[in-house]
C-alpha cells in the first residue's frame, strides 16, 4: 500500500493509470466480508424472494402470493399482527413511564444504574429460559397457583398462559427493556432549558409535556414502536417454546417454522411466499424505525 | 423545579411496578427449580452436571460461540479498519450490510440458507450443517461486532497510528496485530461478549438445523426433568448476566447493551 501511494507520486500519469489499480487493490480488501455476507445472507434471502415470486420453471408468477389466502395463514397472522400490536404498545407505554421515572423522576442513581443494567440482561433473556420462568409462575403447578390454591382461587393456564395472551404477557417481559434502552438515551436529549423555558413562559407542567416534551419525542416513541413491533413479530424461540410447534395458529414464525421442516402445505412454492411476506412485514416497520430515528436525531444527536 | 416531589412518588411507583412485573417470573423459576417433593433443595442443581446431554450441548454451545466471536472478529476489524482508512465513502454501505440481519429476523435467514443450499456438501452432512450453523451466528453478530468496532475505531485516530507504524517500517500485520488491535482490544471484547451471550443463548437457528445446541436441550429436557431444566434455565439467565456485567465492566459504565438475538 505504502509502496503503492509512492510509485502513484512518482511516475506520471500515462497509460497505465496506477490510481485506478491502487483503487481496485483497495476493493479487494473489502472481498472476504462481502463474500461471507453473500453466502450466508444475501444470497440466501434473496433465494426466498425469488422463489416466492416465480413458478417451478423460473417464470414469474403471483401465484405463490395469492395462495396465502389460506385459512390457516390467515389466521395466523391474524393473530401474530395482533399480538405484536398488543406487545409494541404495552411495551412501548410500560418501558416508556421505565424509562420517564429513571431519568426525570429524581430516583436514586443506584435505581437508574439497576434498571440499565437489568434491562441490558432481561432485553437479552428471552426465549425458552424465559417461557419455563413463566410456566414456574402461572403454570397449573405455578407460584400463584400454589399460593392462591388454600384460599381456592386458581388460574388455568391452558385458557391463559398457553394462547394468546400468554404470548402477550410473555413478549412484554422483553419488549419493556428494550424501550428502555432506546428511550433513555431520548428522554436525556431533552435539555433543561427547554423546560425552563417553557416554565418562564408560564406553561404548566402538562402544557410543557403536551406542546413541547411530548412532540419532540414523538418521532423516538413511534420508531421504538416499530421496532417492537417488529420484535415480536419475528419472535420464533419464545412463541414455540410457550405454545409449541401444534400453535401454529397462534405465530406466523411457527408456521414457517412448521412448513420448512416438514413442508405442512404440501406446497415448497407457498413456503416461500409466507416467508417473503414476514420479510416484508419486517422490512416495512424496520424502515420506518430507521426513518423516525433520523427524525428524532435531528433534535437529540445522541438520541 | 416545581413538580419534584410529586414526579419522585410516581416514579418510585413506576419503578416498582416494573420491578414487581419483571422480578416475580425470576423468583418463581427460582422456587420451582428448588421446590422437591421431598421439600426446598438445591438438588436439581447438583445434578445437572450428571443429567445425560448437559455437558456434550453446553460444550457444543460454548465452542461454537468461541468460533463465532473468531471468524467474527477476523472479518470485522481488518474490515472496518479498510473502510476507515482507505474507503471511506464505502462505510454507510457496510454499516447497512451489518445492519441487515437485525431486518432479516434468524428464521427467514436459517430457511433460506438450508433452501438455497439444499443438495449441495453444505446441507448433505455433519460438516456441512456445521459449517451453516457457525456462519448464520456469525451473521447474527455482525449488528453488535460492527458497531462495537467501527465505535472503537472512531475513537482513536486509526489514520495517525498507520502512517506512524509505516515510518517505523512496520509492515500490515505488525499494524493490525500489534498497533491496532491492542487499541480496540475493550472494543472487541465488548462485541465478543455480545456475541457470546447470544450464542449460547440462541434457539432458532440451532433447533432449525438440527445441532446439538444448549438452549434446544433444554427445551428438550423440559418435557422430561422438568426441575432441572428450570434450574438450566437459571444458569442460562445467570449467563446472560455475567456476560453484560462483564461488557459493564471492561468498557467502564459506558456502553449500555441493547441484544435482540435470542428471540
Amino acid at each position: 500500500m505504502a509502496s503503492i501511494a509512492q510509485a502513484d507520486e512518482a511516475k506520471p500519469p500515462g497509460r497505465f493509470d496506477l490510481r485506478r489499480i491502487s483503487f481496485s487493490l483497495d476493493w479487494v480488501g473489502l472481498l472476504p466480508f462481502f463474500a461471507f455476507i453473500s453466502i450466508f445472507l444475501l444470497f440466501p434471502a434473496l433465494s426466498i424472494a425469488v422463489r416466492a415470486l416465480s413458478d417451478g420453471s423460473g417464470n414469474i408468477t403471483f401465484e405463490n402470493l395469492a395462495g396465502l389466502n389460506n385459512p390457516t395463514i390467515v389466521q395466523a397472522y391474524r393473530s401474530s399482527v395482533q399480538v405484536s400490536i398488543i406487545t409494541a404498545i404495552s411495551g412501548a407505554v410500560l418501558g416508556g413511564l421505565l424509562a420517564w421515572s429513571i431519568t426525570l423522576g429524581n430516583l436514586p442513581l443506584w435505581v437508574r444504574n439497576t434498571v440499565l443494567s437489568f434491562s441490558g440482561v432481561a432485553a437479552n433473556f428471552a426465549g425458552v429460559p424465559l417461557v419455563f420462568a413463566f410456566i414456574a409462575l402461572l403454570g397449573r403447578v405455578g407460584l400463584l397457583n400454589t399460593i392462591f390454591r388454600p384460599i381456592g382461587w386458581s388460574i388455568d393456564p391452558q385458557t391463559f398462559l398457553y394462547g394468546i395472551w400468554g404470548l402477550c404477557l410473555v413478549y412484554t417481559y422483553f419488549q419493556i427493556p428494550l424501550m428502555v434502552l432506546i428511550m433513555v438515551p431520548a428522554l436525556e436529549g431533552l435539555r433543561r432549558e427547554w423546560r425552563e423555558a417553557a416554565e418562564n413562559l408560564g406553561a404548566t407542567p402538562a402544557q410543557y409535556w403536551r406542546y413541547v416534551a411530548f412532540p419532540i419525542l414523538m418521532p423516538a416513541l413511534l420508531g421504538a414502536t416499530a421496532l417492537l413491533f417488529a420484535n415480536a413479530f419475528s419472535t420464533y424461540a419464545t412463541a414455540t417454546a410457550l405454545v409449541g410447534a401444534v400453535g401454529q395458529t397462534f405465530a406466523v414464525t411457527i408456521l414457517v417454522a412448521n412448513q420448512f421442516r416438514t413442508d405442512t402445505f404440501g406446497d415448497p412454492g407457498l413456503g416461500y411466499a409466507l416467508a417473503f411476506s414476514m420479510m416484508v412485514v419486517v422490512g416495512i416497520t424496520i424502515m420506518i424505525y430507521t426513518y423516525s430515528r433520523r427524525r428524532a436525531s435531528r433534535w437529540m444527536p445522541r438520541g | 423545579m416545581f413538580v419534584k416531589k410529586r414526579a419522585s412518588g410516581v416514579a418510585w411507583f413506576f419503578f416498582l411496578a416494573a420491578a414487581l412485573y419483571l422480578l416475580m417470573p425470576l423468583v418463581a423459576m427460582f422456587w420451582s427449580s428448588a421446590t422437591t417433593p421431598k421439600g426446598f433443595t438445591l438438588i436439581a442443581y447438583s445434578q445437572i452436571f450428571e443429567t445425560p446431554g448437559f455437558s456434550e450441548t453446553f460444550l457444543f454451545s460454548l465452542r461454537s460461540a468461541l468460533l463465532t466471536i473468531l471468524i467474527s472478529v477476523g472479518l470485522i476489524v481488518p474490515t472496518t479498519y479498510w473502510v476507515q482508512l482507505r474507503i471511506p465513502r464505502m462505510r454507510p454501505v457496510i454499516e447497512f450490510l451489518t445492519i441487515v440481519p437485525l431486518v432479516i429476523p434468524a428464521l427467514l435467514m436459517t430457511f433460506g440458507l438450508i433452501r438455497f443450499f439444499n443438495g449441495t456438501s453444505l446441507t448433505n452432512s455433519a460438516n456441512g450443517t456445521y459449517i451453516m450453523l457457525i456462519g448464520a451466528y456469525v451473521i447474527i453478530s455482525f449488528p453488535y461486532m460492527y458497531r462495537s468496532v467501527d465505535a472503537g475505531m472512531q475513537a482513536i485516530n486509526i489514520r495517525t497510528l498507520t502512517e506512524a507504524a509505516q515510518s517505523l517500517g512496520a509492515g500490515w500485520g505488525t499494524i493490525i496485530g500489534r498497533v491496532i488491535f491492542p487499541n480496540l482490544l475493550v472494543a472487541v471484547l465488548n462485541g465478543s461478549f455480545i456475541t457470546f451471550s447470544i450464542c449460547l443463548g440462541e434457539f432458532t437457528i440451532a433447533s432449525l438445523l438440527s445441532q446439538p445446541a444448549f438452549t434446544p436441550y433444554m427445551l428438550d429436557l423440559s418435557t422430561r426433568q422438568a426441575d432441572q431444566a428450570t434450574a438450566l434455565g437459571i444458569i442460562s439467565f445467570i449467563l446472560t448476566w455475567v456476560s453484560v456485567l462483564l461488557i459493564q465492566v471492561v468498557s467502564r459504565g459506558r456502553t449500555r447493551v441493547g441484544i435482540a438475538g435470542v428471540r
